[in-house]
C-alpha cells in the first residue's frame, strides 16, 4: 500500500465519482481494512455511474482536480443490466468534451469497483495518479 | 435567497477519528463558512445525547440544515434523518460527510493531511446542506396483502409464513401443480423427502383460508407502487383477476442445466444428468439399472455447466458455483451404496464443496467406499466408448496426474441451476437481471432480497443458486420485509427522483427510452410537448439525465448547481497541511 504521507502536498488531486450502492461501500472498505492510499483522492457519491454529466467531469477539472477516477457500478449495478456500456458512453461524451476544452483525455479514468473491491480501488487511484503525475511532467 | 442556517457536528467517533484527524481544528476551519451559524465536536454523534444536543440546538438556532461529519451514512444514515424528524427539521435537509471509513480510516500515517481532507469534506457537506430542499416524501397506504409468485419450496414456505403473521396471500403458478423441483425428488438432506415435504406444504395451504393459490396461473400486469400494487393474474381458464396487494415475492426458482449433445458423452444410454438419476430413484428404489442390465460402476461428473471458464465455448459460460450439487451428488452415491451394496462409485471432482453439515456425507460417502478423484479444469475428463463399452478417463491430481481409465455402466453428470428462462415476468415487474442471468437484489448482504423495484422482493433460487435451506431462509428474509412494509400502514416514497425542467425540455424521448422503469411519459404543459416523470415509478438511478440534450432533467439532490458547489469545496484549498 501507498502511503498517504508528505507525499500528498504533491500528490495529483483526484476527483472519484463514487455510487452509493456498489462502489462507495468498496470504498468505505479499503478505509474500514486500513488499506491506506493518497489523501488527495476524494469522493462524490451518485445514485448510479450511469447518471454522472459530462459536465460535471469538466468542471472537476476546471476547478482543480487533476483527474476524475469513476468508480463504476460495473456489472453489479442495481439498476441497470447494462450500466457499464451506458457508463461508458457517458465517458466517451466527456473525453470529447475535454478536448474541445482543451484537457487531456487521460485525466478521465473509468473502473468498475464493486461493494468488496476495496483493494481494486486502492490499485486504480494508485495507477491513476501515477498516470497524472507523469502526465503533469510532461 | 433567504440565508440559510446551519449546523456542523464533527464526531470523535471515540477516536476512531480524532486518533488521525484534528477534529477541534476542522471545526475551526468550517465555522466561518457561509451559512455556519454553529460547529460542534462531539464524542459520539451516534449517541442518545449528542442527538439530544443536535436537537436542542436545531431548535435552539433555528437550524434549517445541518451536517454530521462521522462515519459512512451507511451506518447511521436513518439515525440522523429520525432525529431531525423528531428536531422537526426536514430530513432531507440533514447532510452526513463520512469523514471515518473515507478519511481517518485511510489515512493513517498522516494526521495533517487526513485533516485537511476532512475539511473539504464537511465543506462539501455544508455546501449540499445549503442548497439542500425540503423535499417531501410521497405517502401511500399500504394494501396488507402479499402477492408470491411461484409455488415452489420457497413460495410455499413464504405463504404460510406470511399468513403466520395474519396477512391474506395470492400465490400464482405457472405449473399445473406446486412444488417446482423438490416435488420430483425423494430423500434430500438433511431435510427429508422432497416429495413428502412440498406435500405436506401444499396440505398446510389449502387448510388456510387467507391463502390463495392459483395454479397455471401467470402475472400479466403490474400497476400502482410499493404499498399499493394493482395486479392482474391471468387464470387456467383464460381469463383475468385483478388483485390488490401492498408486495410482491418473486420465488420462481431455476432450472437444470441440460449438457449439450456430446458434452461429457450426453445422449449416450448411460449418461445422465444429476436430477434426472435422482427422479429415477425416487420413482424406483430397486437396483439401477440401465438398458436391463445391473449397474456395477458409476462415474460422476462434477461441475458440468457450473464453473464454467471465461473462454470456455459455451455462448455465456454460467462462471458462478451452483452450491447444492455437490452435497447432492455425494447425497445420491449414498443412497445408491445402500441400494447396491456392491456398487463402485467414483467421483470426478474439481472442488468438494460439501460445506457445513454436508461434511458429514462426504465422510459417510467415503467410509461407505465411493472413491474421489480430483482433476484439473483444464483437464477434464473424457467419456470414450472403448470396443464397444463406455470408458471414462481422468487424470486424477491426487495421483500424481496419472490417467485412470474407468470402466462405467452409469455416468451421472453433475448438473448445476441456471436461470429459469422468464423474461415475460421480468418485464411485467421491470426486475433487473444480473449478469448470471438470475434476478439481481440490491446488494448481497446489505439488502439481500429488496430489488431497485421497491415493495418487489425476490427470494430462492429465482436470485441465484441455493440450497434448499438458503431458499427457505431467503424467502423468511423477505416475508420479514414485506410484512414490515403492508403492515406499517403506510410508506413514505424517497424523494430523491427525476425532475423535469418544462421551459428547457423539448420533448426528443432519448430520457424515455433511456429509463428502465416506464418512468417517463409524454406529457403536453401549454400545448408544448414535454417529458413527465412518474414518480411513484422513477427510481432516482438517474440514467435519463446525460442523455437528455438540454439539461433538462435532473436527479433532486443532484443538481448541476449542487455538484459543482460540492466539487467547488473538495477542491478548495485548507489551511492544515500547509
Amino acid at each position: 500500500m501507498s502511503s498517504s504521507g508528505d507525499g500528498d502536498a504533491k500528490a495529483p488531486r483526484i476527483l472519484a465519482f463514487s455510487t452509493i450502492n456498489i462502489s462507495d461501500p468498496g470504498i468505505d472498505l479499503a478505509g474500514s481494512a486500513h488499506m491506506d492510499y493518497s489523501a488527495s483522492v476524494l469522493t462524490l457519491p451518485v445514485p448510479c455511474s450511469s447518471g454522472i454529466k459530462p459536465g460535471w467531469i469538466l468542471h472537476g477539472l476546471e476547478a482543480g482536480f487533476d483527474g476524475v477516477f469513476i468508480a463504476a457500478d460495473g456489472t453489479d449495478c442495481a439498476y441497470l443490466q447494462d450500466c457499464t456500456d451506458r457508463t461508458g458512453k457517458v465517458v466517451a461524451w466527456a473525453q470529447e468534451l475535454l478536448v474541445e476544452n482543451g484537457h487531456d483525455p487521460r485525466r478521465l479514468k473509468m473502473a468498475a469497483i464493486c461493494s468488496v473491491c476495496a483493494e481494486s480501488f486502492v490499485s486504480h487511484v494508485e495507477k491513476f495518479q501515477k498516470m497524472l503525475a507523469e502526465l503533469s511532467a510532461t | 435567497m433567504k440565508e440559510r442556517r446551519i449546523g456542523v457536528f464533527i464526531c470523535h467517533c471515540g477516536g476512531n477519528i480524532s486518533d488521525y484527524v484534528e477534529v477541534e481544528k476542522v471545526r475551526k476551519e468550517i465555522e466561518n463558512e457561509p451559512g455556519v451559524v454553529l460547529a460542534r465536536t462531539q464524542m459520539f454523534s451516534c449517541s442518545d445525547a449528542a442527538q439530544e444536543e443536535m436537537i436542542s440546538d436545531i431548535q435552539n438556532e433555528n437550524l434549517d440544515g445541518i451536517v454530521v461529519a462521522s462515519c459512512s451514512p451507511k451506518l447511521h444514515l436513518h439515525t440522523f434523518r429520525a432525529m431531525s424528524v423528531r428536531a422537526g427539521l426536514n430530513p432531507y435537509q440533514y447532510v452526513q460527510s463520512n469523514i471515518r471509513e473515507q478519511c481517518s480510516w485511510a489515512h493513517r500515517d498522516s494526521k495533517p493531511f487526513a485533516s485537511d481532507k476532512a475539511v473539504r469534506l464537511v465543506r462539501a457537506g455544508i455546501a449540499k446542506a445549503r442548497l439542500s430542499a425540503a423535499l417531501t416524501t410521497m405517502r401511500v397506504e399500504t394494501t396488507p396483502k402479499v402477492l408470491v409468485v411461484g409455488a415452489g419450496v420457497a413460495g410455499l414456505s413464504a405463504a404460510l409464513a406470511l399468513s403466520d403473521i395474519g396477512l391474506p396471500v395470492f400465490v400464482v403458478e405457472k405449473a399445473e401443480e406446486v412444488g417446482g423441483w423438490t416435488r420430483k425428488w425423494g430423500d434430500m438432506f438433511p431435510h427429508g423427502n422432497g416429495s413428502n415435504l412440498i406435500g405436506e406444504l401444499h396440505e398446510k395451504v389449502k387448510q388456510r383460508e387467507d391463502i390463495t393459490l392459483f395454479t397455471q396461473a401467470e402475472l400479466v400486469e403490474k400497476n400502482g407502487s410499493m404499498g399499493s400494487f394493482t395486479v392482474k393474474v391471468q387464470v387456467e381458464d383464460g381469463s383475468t383477476v385483478s388483485l390488490e396487494v401492498g408486495a410482491i415475492i418473486v420465488a420462481t426458482g431455476f432450472d437444470t442445466y441440460q449438457p449439450e449433445d456430446g458434452e461429457f458423452g450426453h445422449g449416450h444410454e448411460c449418461v445422465v444428468t444429476l436430477p434426472e438419476v435422482k427422479e429415477l430413484l425416487a420413482k424406483d428404489d430397486g437396483s439401477l439399472t440401465v438398458d436391463g442390465r445391473r449397474v456395477e460402476n458409476i462415474a460422476y461428473i462434477y461441475c458440468v455447466g457450473s464453473r464454467q471458464p471465461e473462454d470456455s465455448a459455451a455462448e455465456s459460460p454460467n462462471l458462478y458455483c451452483s452450491r447444492y450439487c455437490c452435497s447432492a451428488a455425494v447425497h445420491t452415491a449414498i443412497q445408491v451404496q445402500d441400494r447396491n451394496p456392491g456398487v463402485h462409485q467414483f467421483h470426478l471432482y474439481r472442488d468438494m464443496r460439501t460445506y457445513g453439515k454436508n461434511e458429514i456425507l462426504y465422510e459417510e460417502a467415503s467410509r461407505k467406499g465411493s472413491m474421489f478423484i480430483r482433476f484439473e479444469a483444464e483437464d477434464p475428463p473424457e467419456f470414450v466408448i472403448d470396443e464397444g463399452l463406455p470408458l471414462v478417463k481422468v487424470n486424477g491430481q491426487l495421483d500424481e496426474g496419472e490417467e485412470l481409465e474407468i470402466p462405467v455402466d452409469l455416468v451421472v453428470l453433475v448438473t448445476g441451476m441456471v436461470p429459469r428462462q422468464n423474461s415475460k415476468l421480468a418485464d411485467v415487474l421491470k426486475l433487473p437481471i444480473g449478469m448470471d442471468g438470475f434476478f439481481n437484489e440490491i446488494h448481497p448482504k446489505l439488502r439481500p432480497v429488496e430489488t431497485v423495484i421497491d415493495g418487489v422482493f425476490i427470494s430462492g433460487t429465482c436470485q441465484g443458486p441455493k440450497t434448499l435451506a438458503e431458499s427457505v431462509a431467503s424467502s423468511l428474509s423477505a416475508v420479514s420485509k414485506s410484512a414490515g412494509l403492508v403492515k406499517k400502514g403506510y410508506v413514505d416514497l424517497e424523494p430523491y427522483i427525476a425532475a423535469i425542467d418544462s421551459d428547457r425540455c423539448l420533448w426528443c424521448g432519448e430520457c424515455q427510452a433511456a429509463c428502465p422503469y416506464g418512468a417517463i411519459e409524454k406529457d403536453t404543459v401549454n400545448g408544448k410537448e414535454v417529458a413527465r416523470i412518474i414518480s411513484s415509478l422513477c427510481k432516482g438511478g438517474g440514467a435519463c439525465v446525460p442523455v437528455c440534450p438540454e439539461s433538462a432533467i435532473e436527479v433532486k439532490g443532484y443538481s448541476d448547481a449542487e455538484v459543482g458547489a460540492i466539487i467547488d469545496a473538495l477542491v478548495e484549498e485548507a489551511v492544515l497541511a500547509k
